[in-house]
């Protein structure tokens, strides 16, 4: 009976049970407050962001961004989606960038903590640290930096975007504590039925690590997605810049908005007044993070699912 | 069985040689599997650790790495000279320092209060909330600070001037970011965080907190002799581990937040964005590079000290 309590460490207290003395009550009242107060501060900038995105330009130029609305307008969209192919291929490479690198991230992190996680692997602790070795020490930026343009030839190629942040220690270790929390019978038994590691690993292994490829594939996937860095590092084509690098260049130079304006309109002579900056600054943030807030809700669970694996040291 | 028994009883008389051969024998699909990792981390982190003897010399393109001249410690020297390092690292320590600090009293604090108020669908939504910092990007976020801070047309300053005061410009004020930095970074990163010690919280054992009750504990007692103790371990682990990593600065947020503002650099510049800058933006590669070694070994240095103490303290938790 009391195993069976103790299964269930997190099971609230049933409501009935809770009596609303005085100390609760003031608890919650307290709580709540303080915990509206950070939520809101936690939303308001992308409230903020959102409200000037539909703000007319005119306003904005006269009268900065404001906490409400004052006139509906899609001009900045507009705008911003006139010339739709730099969005549409900043989305295009930054998604590319994402299926592959999660795919690839996520085949050579669990494979090598499946290797690592096998104890009749006499190896295991050399490679061990052999891995975890680089996230005590390393060269810097610099010369990782000069042998990924020099030696590598990183410079607008599509792989840069990828290979700096296939492999990561952490993820490998979190496969590697997940894979040996598996009952080491059930690959003995696959291996007495003649299976190789590889038939075992991918049959065998992978499809009970379900959890585990969720959580991993979506820290890795939100990594991609959210990465400007090896863009800034590595790219300077404006074909191959990735949608958070495009965002940042937006942002940056009002040079880049005008030029975009004036490619759109075809013409030289603009009256660039008449440009909405200030909004399409914003349109194009909203644009930018409109799939990571749409699809939050759903996957945030696996996030928290996995920062539980992740506390299972390995 | 029995063949795995035998090979137990000839291991031991062979020697290393001939033990790793039959390793390499029986296990060599593994070694395999294990290859593309190891091929991957000896290209990106092993072959770039053998370039800090870029620090020592004086970088041609034309030379490569290994064929530039030695110059000895000059590039340090330099370093030492341009008077940056003292000031680099100090706002490096510094701010992380203040970051752990919030971090411990922000997201312990949110946890044991979102853990002990009512209402589960609302709990649910505050907790959804408050992580949805964490999944945008930096730039997202210099747009952010761009709407609320500008000089100009930021919701500060026209809320600001609509009440009568005076517009702030932040961007160039360069104490006003000892502020500014660590709310952003609390901003960011609290939700994931709490969701941390949530955790923690919620593999708690109830029976203590249904005993307490039942002993007339009210709901501050609970957290003050219970939850909090409960969290202490938890707590240093992660404080040990941030520690570790004091001398590693967030590039993202010191990078996409301040920009290239060279009046509010004293305040802002970090290890991590004047190793970038000099390598970028300058190109002074010698003076990158040993700065960017002095930051590693510095690194390094706290978290073997920080494992030291985490050993000491809960050897379950050690790293290595």
């Amino acid at each position: 009976m009391n195993a069976m309590m103790k299964k269930a460490p997190g099971r609230p207290l049933h409501p009935s049970k809770r009596k609303w003395t005085g100390d609760v009550i003031l608890f919650n009242i307290v709580g709540y407050t303080l915990l509206a107060a950070f939520a809101l501060l936690c939303f308001l900038p992308f409230y903020l962001v959102v409200v000037s995105s539909f703000e007319a330009e005119s306003n904005l130029v006269r009268e900065g961004f404001t906490l409400y609305l004052r006139d509906f307008s899609l001009e900045s969209y507009k705008m911003s989606l006139k010339n739709p192919e730099n969005i549409l291929r900043a989305y295009g490479v930054t998604t590319t960038v994402t299926v592959i690198g999660t795919a690839c991230s996520l085949l050579l992190c669990t494979m090598t903590g499946y290797v690592l996680s096998r104890k009749y692997f006499r190896a295991r602790n050399f490679f061990s640290f052999f891995f975890f070795f680089t996230t005590l020490f390393s060269g810097g930026l610099v010369p990782w930096y000069i042998i990924c343009v020099r030696y590598l030839n990183f410079k607008n190629h599509l792989y840069a975007l990828i290979l700096p942040m296939i492999f990561s220690v952490w993820n490998m270790i979190i496969a590697k504590s997940f894979m040996a929390g598996i009952p080491d019978a059930l690959g003995e038994s696959a291996k007495i039925d003649g299976a190789n590691e590889l038939v075992i690993f991918f049959k065998l292994m992978l499809p009970l690590s379900t959890p585990l490829l969720a959580t991993l594939g979506l820290f890795s996937a939100l990594a991609y997605w959210n990465d400007w860095y090896n863009c800034m590092l590595f790219v300077n084509k404006e074909e191959m810049y990735s949608l958070q690098y495009y965002l940042q260049t937006v942002l940056n130079s009002a040079d880049a908005i005008r030029k975009a304006a004036a490619m759109s309109n075809g013409a030289a002579v603009i009256d660039t007044s008449a440009i909405p900056m200030e909004g399409m600054k914003m349109a194009m943030t909203v644009i930018a993070i409109g799939p990571i807030v749409l699809l939050y809700p759903f996957v945030q669970r696996y996030f928290v699912k996995g920062l539980t694996i992740g506390a299972v040291k390995g | 069985m029995a063949k795995k028994n035998d090979a137990t009883v000839l291991h031991c008389k062979r020697n290393w040689l001939q033990r790793a051969g039959h390793e390499m024998r029986s296990n060599w699909l593994l070694f395999v599997m294990l290859l593309p990792a190891v091929v991957y981390v000896l290209i990106f982190n092993y072959w770039p650790m053998s370039g800090i003897v870029l620090a020592f010399k004086d970088y041609k393109t034309r030379l490569g790495i290994f064929g530039s001249p030695w110059v000895g410690l000059t590039n340090f020297e330099f370093l030492k000279i341009s008077g940056k390092l003292g000031l680099l690292t100090w706002n490096t320590l510094s701010y992380n320092l203040i970051f752990i600090l919030l971090s411990i009293v922000l997201e312990m604090g949110f946890a044991i209060i979102l853990n002990e108020v009512v209402g589960k669908r609302f709990k649910k939504t505050l907790q959804t909330v408050m992580f949805l910092p964490y999944f945008i990007s930096w730039v997202v976020v210099s747009a952010i600070m761009y709407n609320i801070f500008n000089y100009e047309k930021g919701t500060f300053n026209v809320i600001a001037t609509s009440m009568g005061l005076d517009a702030f410009d932040l961007y160039n004020t360069g104490s006003a970011w000892r502020v500014v930095i660590p709310i952003v970074n609390a901003w960011k990163k609290t939700g994931y965080g709490m969701v941390v010690y949530l955790a923690a919280i919620t593999a708690l054992d109830q029976d203590m907190f249904e005993a307490a009750s039942i002993d007339g504990a009210n709901v501050w007692q609970k957290i003050r002799h219970i939850t909090i103790p409960c969290l202490v371990p938890q707590m240093m682990i992660l404080t040990l581990l941030a520690i570790g990593n004091v001398f590693r600065g967030d590039f993202g947020l010191f990078y996409q937040t301040v920009k290239t503002n060279a009046n509010i650099l004293p305040y802002t510049d970090v290890l991590d964005t004047y190793v970038f800058r000099s390598l970028m933006t300058t190109g002074d590669i010698g003076m990158s590079a040993a700065a960017g070694l002095y930051q590693s070994i510095l690194c390094f240095v706290t978290i073997c000290a920080a494992n030291f103490l985490v050993k000491k303290v809960q050897p379950d938790y050690a790293l290595f």
